[in-house]
C-alpha cells in the first residue's frame, strides 16, 4: 500500500517528523515501511524555461535554434520538436542534469551549434498523459496548456509539476484491511505519534432535486452483500481531474482517468472502501438486483474480456443481465463514457470471502477486490458515498440529486470485550496501570464501558483478549516489554530414532560420502527413466492437483530418480567422481482420503575411478554394521529396475525388503547421460531402525591365541560364496571366530563351470589353547557342511 | 711377545680403518680375533713363557683383544650410520608436492545449520518433534485458525493433493499434532521440509526448509518468549547481536511480532545487505492463539504458550554468503565440499 505524505498530512500532523524516524516509529507499531521515496526520481538541474525566439537551423532542416528564457539567465536549446512556440513554457534540461531515470543531459553541439542543454516530455519526467491530460505523449511537455499549472521561468520543475510528495509504501498485514486507506494509517500515525485525528464529515449541497423512482435496488443474497447504497448525479460533466486530485492519486499508484472515475478511486483511497459508477442508461428498467448469477450467464468487464459467470459469483444486475461482478470489476457495456449524463454512485458492502473465490475464480484482482477479501466495515458505506458526491460538487462534475437508494441487512452491532487488565498485566509481563491501558485503547477509538472494551466496527480483527493484549503491547512498545527465561526446569533431548539416523549420517560421511538434498516431487516421465515396469505398483503416486509444471507434479515413490538426476548433472559438470547420499522420504499412497505412508529412505550413488559393485557393497555394510542391524540376508536379484540384472543384490532381514545395491543398468545410464558406470544402493532406514540393536556390550579380549586353517574347495560356480560361508559357519562349530575368503580360481586345471575357493578360518577357544586335533575336527566339520553343499576339498 | 702383540693391535687399527664393508670388518674380527685368529695363535705360545712374564703378557693380551672386538664394533656402527644417512639422504622427498587426500563425505550446508540450531534448542531444554510433509488441511490451515475462506491462504501459495490433503506449507501442523497428544508442559522443535508453489528463482523454491518450536505451559508471557528467542539469536547469530521485535500478524498467535537483528554488515547505519532498513528479518513468532490452543484441546484460561518459525535457507545464506537458492538442491560436488 503506498501512501501520499501531503493526503496523510490533511489529517495528522506529523510534518516535522524525519522521514526515517517516521518509517521507524510506524514499523515498530505494526505499520511496517518498506520504502520511503520522494517523487521525481533522480530528476535533477530540470528548471522551467520560456521560450523567447525559435530560428531554424542554419545547417539542419528538422531542428531549431531556441533561446529560452530561465529565470536569472537565458540559454540556448537545439531541438526537433515541432510542437513549440514563442511564449511557451517548456521543462529546460540544463547542462549536467538528470532525467528520471537517472539520464544524464550535457551542454554540446548539434550539427555545430551549442545547444546547453534539451527540452523534455513527460516521460522524461517520469510522467504520462494520464497525469497531464493536455500535454502530449511524444512531444514537449508545455506547461501552460494545463490549467491548473502556473509556470515561472526558472523554478524548479518537480516544483512545477507537483512533484513534491513523499511516498511511502506500507506492508499491511491482512486482518488490517482498514489501514488499506489513508484514514486508517493517518489513525495508526496519530496513535503512534500522539497526535490528533482530524477527520472531516462530508456534507453534500444536492440540487434538492429527488431521485425517487429513478432506481429500485433489491439484494437477494443479504448474506453475500449485507449493504448497498446508491445515489444519483445528473448532467454529469465527464473532464479531466484537477491536478491535486491527480498529484494524489499519481503518489498512491493509481493512474487518472477523467473526473468521475477519479472520484471513485480518491474515495477508494481515502477510506478504504471500494465505490463503482454506472451510467444510468445502461442500468435497464432503473433496476438494480444484486444476486448470484446463473450459470453459464456472460459479461464483459471493463477491462475488455469476455468471462463466463457460475452460479457461485455475485452479480450486480439490472433486471435482465449482470452489470458488475460485485467488489471485483464493473461490465464495459455500463461503464463511464465522454456521452454520459447521469450515473449511478455505488457504495456497497460485499462479504469477503465471497468476493476473494470469485475473483480468483476470473483471475482478476482488483484494487476493490483485495480490499473487500479482506472483509470491510458496512459502516464505511456511507460516509463514503457522502464523500464521493461532495466531491462531485466540488470538482462541479455533476449535480447530485436528494435521496440515498440503499438496502441494508447488515448488523453491524460493536464487538465487546471484558477489560482485564490483570490478565494482560500477567500475559505481557508489564506493570501498567488500567488508566494507562485505557489511554492506550482510546488512542484507537476504542471505548471503555464500566468494564467492557467497545470495538470500533473498522476493527474486524479485534475480537479476543489477546487482540487487547497485542494493542496495549505494540502501543507500549514491544521492545519495552523485559525478556525472561521460562521458569521450570525441562529436559532436551533427542531421541533414539533421531541419534540413529544421526549415526547414519556420520557413518557416510566417515566413508566418504557427501549428503544431498532433492525435491521430494518429480515428473512422472522419471519413472519411465530409471525402466519402472508399466505395471509396477510403485507407478500410483500421490498426485499434485495444482503442481508447477509437470516436473514436479507427483510425490516420488523412489527417490533413485532423483539421485541419478544429480549423479548425472555432477557427471555433466565434469567432476571427476561424486559419492553422495540423502535419507529422506518416498512417498506411498493408501486411499485417496488418506495420507500416503511416508518411508524414510537412504539412497546413495557414485561414479568415478575405483567405484566398483564391492567398494559400494561395502559402505552399505558398514552404515548397517554401524547402525547395529545384523542377521539381513543379501542374494542376487535381476529383477529390480534400473539395476544391472547380473550386478544386484537385495537385502533382507527377517524376511522383509531391507534394501538393494546394485550397479545401474546400462540403459539407465544412458537415459541419464553419464558416460561411467554408476552404483547406487537404497535401505529402509525404518526398517533399519526396527532391526537394529542399538546396546552395545563388551565381548572380553581373547586370552588364549588363535589357530589359522586354510581350506579350498572346487565347486560349480553357481554357488555364491555366501552360502559356502554360511556352511562353514554352520559346521566349524564353537571355535569358528571368523572366516575370510582370499581366493576365487576359476580356469585350468579347474573344470569349466566349476571354481576354486579358498577360505581362511580363524580358530579359538576362550578356554585355553587349541589342540591341534581340536582345530582340524572343526575344519573336518566345515569340510563336511561343505561338502553337503556340493564342494569338495580341492586336493 | 709383547712385541708381537703390539704389531697385531697397530696391523689390525690399521687394516680396520682401511674397511669399508660389512664383510671387510667381519673377515678381520675373525681374522684376529676368532677361534683360529692370530690372538688365539698367539696365547697358545703362552706355555712357554715364564711365571713372571705370564700374567704381564696374559693382561697384554686381553687388551689387545678388547680393543680390536671394539674397534670391530665402532667401525661396524660408523658403517650403519653412514648406510643410513645414505639412506635419509637418497630417501628425500619435495614435502610441497600435492597432498593425497582420500575423498571426504560432506555434510549439506543445511544439514550443518540445522543440526546447530537443533543444538542450541536442545540445550535450552527442546525436543526435536516430526510430522508428515503431506498433511491433512486440517492440521496445515484450519487448527491454526486460518479456515478455508481466510484470505492468509492466498498468501502462502499451496499445493493441494485433494480438497482435504495439501503439501505443508509450514511445520506448524507438528505443533497441532503434538499439542492435540500432549498435556504441557510442552517445549518442542519442528524442523523439516516445506512446500510452497513459488517458481524457482534465485531466492525462492517450491521446496525449503523450516524450524518451527512450540512452548505451552502455565504462565508462559510474552516476556518469555522474548527471552527465549534472544537467546536463540545470540547463539546463533553471536553474542553481540542486537534484536528487536516488530509487531506482525500470523492467523495462529497473537500478539504476533517479527524478530530483526541488527545488520551484521553495516551495523544499522542501512547499506545493500539490508536493503538499506538496519535491519534483517531473521523470524516470525507470538504467543498461540487462544483458539489454536482450544482447536488442540488445551484450556487457554489456565495455559498459554508461544510459537516461533524460522526459515533454514535463510539463515544458511546469510551464514555462507550464499547468493542463490537453487545451489543447495542442485548438489553440485564443487559446492557440497565447501561445507
Amino acid at each position: 500500500m503506498n501512501l501520499s505524505m501531503k493526503w496523510l498530512k490533511e489529517f495528522v500532523d506529523v510534518g516535522n517528523i524525519a522521514p526515517r524516524d517516521f518509517s521507524e516509529a510506524m514499523t515498530m507499531s505494526g505499520s511496517k515501511v518498506e520504502l520511503f521515496e520522494a517523487e521525481g526520481g533522480q530528476i535533477d538541474n530540470i528548471v522551467v524555461g520560456r521560450v523567447l525566439d525559435i530560428q531554424k537551423h542554419p545547417d539542419a532542416d528538422k531542428l531549431v535554434v531556441c533561446q529560452v528564457n530561465v529565470g536569472e539567465k537565458k540559454v540556448q536549446i537545439v531541438t526537433a520538436a515541432t510542437n513549440l512556440k514563442v511564449g511557451d513554457y517548456v521543462p529546460v534540461c540544463m547542462d549536467k542534469s538528470k532525467l528520471f531515470d537517472g539520464t544524464p543531459i550535457k551542454k554540446g553541439k548539434l550539427r555545430g551549434v551549442v545547444s546547453e542543454g534539451m527540452f523534455c516530455s513527460v516521460a522524461e519526467l517520469g510522467l504520462t498523459t494520464h497525469d497531464f491530460p493536455y500535454a502530449i505523449q511524444d512531444g514537449i511537455f508545455v506547461l501552460q496548456d494545463d490549467p491548473d499549472l502556473t509556470p515561472v521561468s526558472g523554478m524548479e520543475i518537480k516544483e512545477a509539476v507537483g512533484l513534491t510528495d513523499t511516498k511511502v509504501e506500507f506492508e499491511i498485514t491482512s486482518n488490517r484491511p482498514d489501514c488499506f486507506s489513508v484514514i486508517g494509517l493517518a489513525r495508526e500515525a496519530a496513535a503512534t505519534f500522539d497526535k490528533p485525528l482530524k477527520l472531516h464529515t462530508p456534507e453534500v449541497k444536492s440540487t434538492g432535486k429527488s431521485s425517487e423512482g429513478m432506481l429500485e435496488v433489491k439484494v437477494a443474497e443479504p448474506k453475500l452483500c449485507p449493504l448497498y447504497s446508491a445515489r444519483i448525479i445528473e448532467n454529469v460533466r465527464v473532464k479531466p481531474s484537477p491536478l491535486w486530485l491527480r498529484e494524489r492519486l499519481r503518489a498512491m499508484g493509481v493512474r487518472p482517468i477523467n473526473n468521475i472515475v477519479d472520484i471513485t478511486n480518491y474515495v477508494m483511497l481515502e477510506y478504504g472502501q471500494p465505490m463503482h459508477a454506472f451510467d444510468l442508461r445502461f442500468i435497464k428498467d432503473g433496476k438494480i438486483n444484486v444476486r448470484l448469477a446463473k450459470d453459464g450467464e456472460e459479461i464483459t468487464t471493463l477491462d475488455g474480456i469476455e468471462r463466463k459467470l457460475s452460479s457461485k459469483n455475485l452479480v450486480i444486475a439490472d433486471a435482465e443481465k449482470p452489470v458488475a461482478i460485485a467488489g471485483v470489476m464493473g461490465g464495459e457495456y455500463s461503464g463511464i463514457m465522454d456521452d454520459t449524463t447521469t450515473i449511478v454512485f455505488e457504495s456497497a458492502n460485499f462479504m469477503g470471502s465471497s468476493v476473494r473465490l470469485t475473483a480468483k475464480e476470473h483471475g482478476m484482482r482488483t484494487d476493490a477486490s483485495s480490499r473487500y477479501e479482506k472483509g470491510l466495515d458496512p459502516n464505511a458505506c456511507l460516509p463514503a458515498l457522502d464523500r464521493a458526491c461532495e466531491l462531485v460538487e466540488l470538482l462541479d462534475a455533476g449535480d447530485v440529486l436528494d435521496g440515498i437508494i440503499m438496502d441494508d441487512n447488515s448488523k453491524s452491532e460493536p464487538v465487546r470485550i471484558k477489560f482485564n487488565p490483570d490478565w494482560i498485566n500477567h500475559f505481557l509481563n508489564t506493570t501498567l496501570t488500567s488508566d494507562e491501558m485505557k489511554a492506550i485503547l482510546e488512542k484507537i477509538e476504542c471505548k471503555i464501558e464500566g468494564d467492557e472494551i467497545v470495538v470500533p466496527t473498522f476493527r474486524p480483527d479485534l475480537q479476543h483478549k489477546a487482540d487487547i493484549a497485542e494493542e496495549i503491547a505494540r502501543f507500549y512498545g514491544y521492545n519495552v516489554i523485559p525478556s525472561t527465561a521460562i521458569k521450570g526446569g525441562a529436559q532436551g533431548k533427542y531421541s533414539a530414532r533421531q541419534k540413529f539416523d544421526m549415526t547414519i549420517t556420520d557413518t557416510l560421511i566417515a566413508c566418504g560420502v557427501s549428503e544431498i538434498m532433492t525435491y521430494s516431487f518429480i515428473s512422472p516421465k522419471y519413472y519411465n527413466k530409471v525402466m519402472m515396469p508399466e505395471n509396477h505398483t510403485l507407478r500410483n503416486s500421490v498426485v499434485i492437483s495444482n503442481p508447477l509444471g509437470e516436473d514436479t507434479s507427483i510425490m516420488r515413490t523412489t527417490a533413485l530418480p532423483s539421485m541419478l538426476e544429480i549423479l548425472a548433472k555432477n557427471y555433466n559438470n565434469r567432476n571427476e567422481y561424486a559419492y553422495l547420499f540423502e535419507i529422506a522420504k518416498e512417498y506411498i499412497p493408501t486411499t485417496p482420503d488418506k495420507l500416503p505412508v511416508e518411508k524414510n529412505v537412504l539412497t546413495a550413488g557414485f561414479y568415478g575411478e575405483g567405484v566398483d559393485f564391492f567398494k559400494v557393497k561395502g559402505i552399505a555394510e558398514q552404515v548397517l554394521s554401524r547402525a547395529g542391524v545384523k542377521n539381513y540376508d543379501i542374494k542376487a536379484d535381476s529383477e529390480q529396475f534400473g539395476y544391472h540384472p547380473g550386478r544386484c543384490a537385495v537385502l533382507t532381514v527377517n524376511g522383509e525388503l531391507l534394501g538393494v545395491i546394485g550397479e545401474i543398468h546400462p540403459k539407465v545410464r544412458e537415459n541419464y547421460g553419464i558416460g561411467a558406470r554408476v552404483y547406487c544402493f537404497s535401505l529402509n532406514v525404518d526398517t533399519m531402525f526396527e532391526y537394529a540393536e542399538l546396546e552395545k556390550h563388551y565381548t572380553p579380549l581373547p586370552k588364549y591365541p588363535a589357530v589359522t586353517r586354510d581350506v579350498a574347495v572346487i565347486c560349480s560356480d553357481d554357488i555364491p560364496v555366501l552360502e559356502l560361508e554360511n556352511a562353514i559357519k554352520e559346521g566349524a562349530g564353537k571355535y569358528l571366530e571368523s572366516v575370510k575368503l582370499f581366493d576365487v580360481y576359476k580356469g585350468k586345471p579347474i573344470l569349466p563351470g566349476m571354481k576354486s575357493v579358498a577360505f581362511s578360518l580363524v580358530l579359538r577357544s576362550s578356554e585355553g589353547t587349541l589342540t591341534d586335533e581340536q582345530a582340524t575336527s572343526a575344519v573336518n566339520k566345515a569340510l563336511k557342511s561343505l561338502k553337503n553343499l556340493g564342494a569338495e576339498l580341492r586336493s | 711377545m709383547k712385541a708381537k702383540l703390539e704389531e697385531i693391535r697397530a696391523r689390525a687399527k690399521e687394516e680396520l680403518s682401511k674397511a669399508d664393508a660389512m664383510e671387510t670388518i667381519e673377515e678381520l674380527r675373525v681374522k684376529y680375533a676368532g677361534k683360529k685368529g692370530e690372538l688365539t695363535a698367539i696365547l697358545k705360545q703362552m706355555g712357554k713363557l715364564s711365571p713372571e712374564e705370564r700374567p704381564v703378557i696374559g693382561q697384554l693380551a686381553n687388551e689387545v683383544r678388547s680393543y680390536i672386538e671394539n674397534a670391530v664394533e665402532t667401525k661396524k656402527a660408523e658403517l650403519a650410520e653412514a648406510k643410513l644417512n645414505r639412506q635419509l639422504e637418497e630417501e628425500k622427498i619435495d614435502v610441497t608436492l600435492p597432498s593425497d587426500m582420500s575423498p571426504l563425505g560432506h555434510k549439506h550446508p543445511l544439514s550443518v545449520v540445522l543440526d546447530e540450531i537443533k543444538e542450541i534448542f536442545v540445550g535450552m531444554g527442546f525436543e526435536i518433534v516430526e510430522g508428515p510433509e503431506v498433511e491433512y488441511d486440517y492440521y496445515n490451515f484450519e487448527a491454526l485458525n486460518i479456515p478455508k475462506d481466510h484470505p492468509a491462504r492466498d498468501t502462502q501459495d499451496t499445493f493441494y493433493i485433494t480438497d482435504n490433503i495439501v503439501l505443508r506449507t509450514q511445520t506448524s501442523p507438528v505443533q497441532v499434532r503434538v499439542m492435540e497428544k500432549k498435556k504441557p508442559p510442552i517445549r518442542i522443535i519442528s524442523p523439516g521440509r516445506v512446500f510452497r508453489s513459488d517458481a524457482v528463482d534465485a531466492t525462492h523454491s517450491p521446496l525449503f526448509h523450516q524450524i518451527e518450536g512450540l512452548v505451552v505451559d502455565k504462565d508462559i508471557t510474552f516476556a518469555d518468549l522474548k527471552g527465549t528467542l534472544e537467546t536463540f539469536i545470540k547463539r546463533l547469530y553471536g553474542e553481540d547481536s542486537v534484536v528487536r521485535f516488530r509487531p506482525h500478524h500470523f492467523p495462529f498467535t497473537e500478539p504476533s511480532a517479527e524478530v530483526d537483528v541488527q545488520c551484521f554488515s553495516c551495523k544499522g547505519k542501512g547499506c545493500r545487505v539490508c536493503k538499506n532498513e538496519g535491519w534483517i528479518e531473521i523470524l516470525g513468532c507470538g504467543m498461540v492463539h487462544p483458539k489454536v490452543l482450544e482447536n488442540c484441546g488445551i484450556d487457554p484460561e489456565e495455559y498459554s504458550g508461544f510459537a516461533l518459525g524460522l526459515g533454514l535457507e535463510r539463515v544458511a545464506m546469510r551464514r555462507y554468503g550464499v547468493d542463490d537458492m537453487r545451489l543447495f538442491f542442485e548438489n553440485d560436488t564443487r559446492f557440497l565440499s565447501q561445507f
